[in-house]
């Protein structure tokens, strides 16, 4: 089990090979459809984001709300394949490289490729456990969207797998 | 003639609600806790060990086993002899998805399908109404996640097809799917009907414990054929290979006609949370 702090240094990736198990901790941004989408038009407009995109992990999940005492509501990844059409220009405009669940398209998987970047995947369903953790939560853009926001999580210790290496490789493929 | 006031109705689903969000079946725990224990060391282990520890910390700390608290699914079958008074049924649904998903912090995941505009309390519920014998209300209630319904699918086969096409199509769909739906996936099937009854029918089975089979011989053997079809894909947990990608085949079906064969596959990920009572 590899041990990775955020932000993520193009050497930390070039060791990361599909199939690794890893330990995040530091900041990560969630977003979803809804904001992908807002994501796309103001880039589409040239306009600024409301969030540094450069060196960040995006998170593909929508969390539930947060309990009192929690920092944080249930948490797990949602279906990456959805953010299929957004991924490769956020990759190439420079985002890290993202955690979501399930296999993504060729497009992502070259995008990963030919930026140096990496996909990981969290386990799909074990929401109550990634809450444990978030240390800290705070929505920074697209309030109004509820849980499909963008937050800003802190994380401790938030265990995935790398699911699309920056070589090209995927955990999905059958050997 | 029995008098049953909605408002009874509302405080059982808003409980049944509550309880489902934070904790899967029996059957499922002990299906996901057999899944971890044949698989052998590497990713697919990991990823079955993690789920069952979350399920374990959900239930105990009152927390949703999954952030995906879903589309509240409910389905009353009501007897003949009872009398509804009080709000309109409906209503006290409604009524009681909404105190459930505020007073458990559970996700609101309901939207207008083309503005995306949240409503804000996870209503509406879908609601399925069945009249039956008796002075009962028997109530099925399980929150539907949507990593898994978008992997679902309706074949309309031929009769020709048969059998062998009704075990093709489900496999079919569990192989298309992959490792989106957060297999281990429970399967939903619906034979039968029409367009519209497969789809409720696939729904129900969906409410059947894993390891339960068929009460008709020849259906449950559609059940296991298609089971071992499914785990010889080899698409295992979360898509990282190994021995498990369904924990059941649950087929319900219905007479149809005789120019067809409708078959509907509803996938359910691991997690099944479904609520029975009867008032």
């Amino acid at each position: 089990m590899k041990r990775l702090q955020l932000p993520l240094t193009s050497k930390d990736i070039k060791e990361l090979n599909a199939g690794d198990s890893v330990l995040l901790s530091g900041t990560i941004l969630t977003a979803r459809d809804c904001a992908h989408k807002r994501i796309k038009e103001l880039m589409d407009e040239g306009k600024a984001l409301p969030f540094e995109l450069k060196n960040a992990i995006i998170y593909y999940a929508g969390p539930c709300p947060a309990k009192p005492g929690f920092a944080s509501g249930s948490c797990g990844p949602t279906t990456s394949s959805r953010m299929d059409v957004f991924a490769p220009a956020l990759l190439d405009a420079g985002l890290a490289g993202m955690i979501g669940k399930g296999e993504m398209s060729d497009e992502v998987r070259k995008a990963i490729a030919r930026n140096c970047r990496v996909y990981f995947a969290a386990i799909g369903g074990a929401g109550a456990l990634y809450a444990q953790c978030i240390r800290k939560s705070k929505c920074i853009a697209f309030a109004d969207l509820l849980s499909e926001g963008v937050y800003e999580l802190e994380v401790e210790n938030f265990p995935a797998v790398v699911a699309f290496d920056c070589y090209g490789k995927s955990i999905y493929d059958n050997e | 003639m029995r008098t049953v006031d909605t408002q009874d109705i509302e405080e059982l689903i808003y409980n049944m609600a509550l309880s489902a969000g934070v904790s899967l079946t029996d059957g499922c725990k002990s299906a996901l806790y057999a899944a971890r224990d044949s698989e052998d060391e590497g990713a697919a282990k990991f990823a079955l060990d993690t789920l069952c520890r979350n399920f374990e910390y959900a239930e105990a700390q009152k927390m949703p086993v999954c952030q995906d608290t879903g589309m509240a699914i409910v389905m009353l079958e009501i007897g003949q002899q009872v009398t509804l008074k009080g709000k309109l049924l409906k209503d006290a649904v409604n009524s009681a998805v909404r105190r459930a998903y505020a007073d458990g912090y559970f996700r609101k995941s309901v939207c207008d399908p083309l503005t995306r505009q949240n409503t804000g309390d996870n209503t509406p519920a879908v609601i399925h109404t069945d009249i039956v014998e008796g002075d009962k209300i028997h109530i099925t209630y399980m929150p539907k996640g949507f990593g898994s319904e978008n992997m679902s699918k309706v074949y309309m086969l031929k009769p020709a097809q048969g059998t062998e096409g009704i075990i093709r199509a489900i496999v079919e769909t569990v192989e298309v799917a992959g490792s989106r739906p957060c297999p281990p996936v429970i399967v939903g099937v619906g034979i039968g009907g029409s367009f519209d009854t497969c789809t409720l029918l696939a729904k129900r089975a969906l409410t059947r414990e894993p390891g339960i089979h068929s009460a008709r011989t020849d259906i449950a053997e559609i059940e296991e054929a298609a089971l071992m079809c499914i785990n010889r894909l080899g698409i295992g947990c979360q898509g990282f290979h190994g021995r498990t990608t369904a924990l059941a085949v649950n087929c319900e079906w219905a007479p149809t006609h005789i120019a067809g064969l409708p078959v509907a596959i509803n996938i359910q990920c691991h997690c099944m949370r479904v609520k029975k009572e009867v008032l």
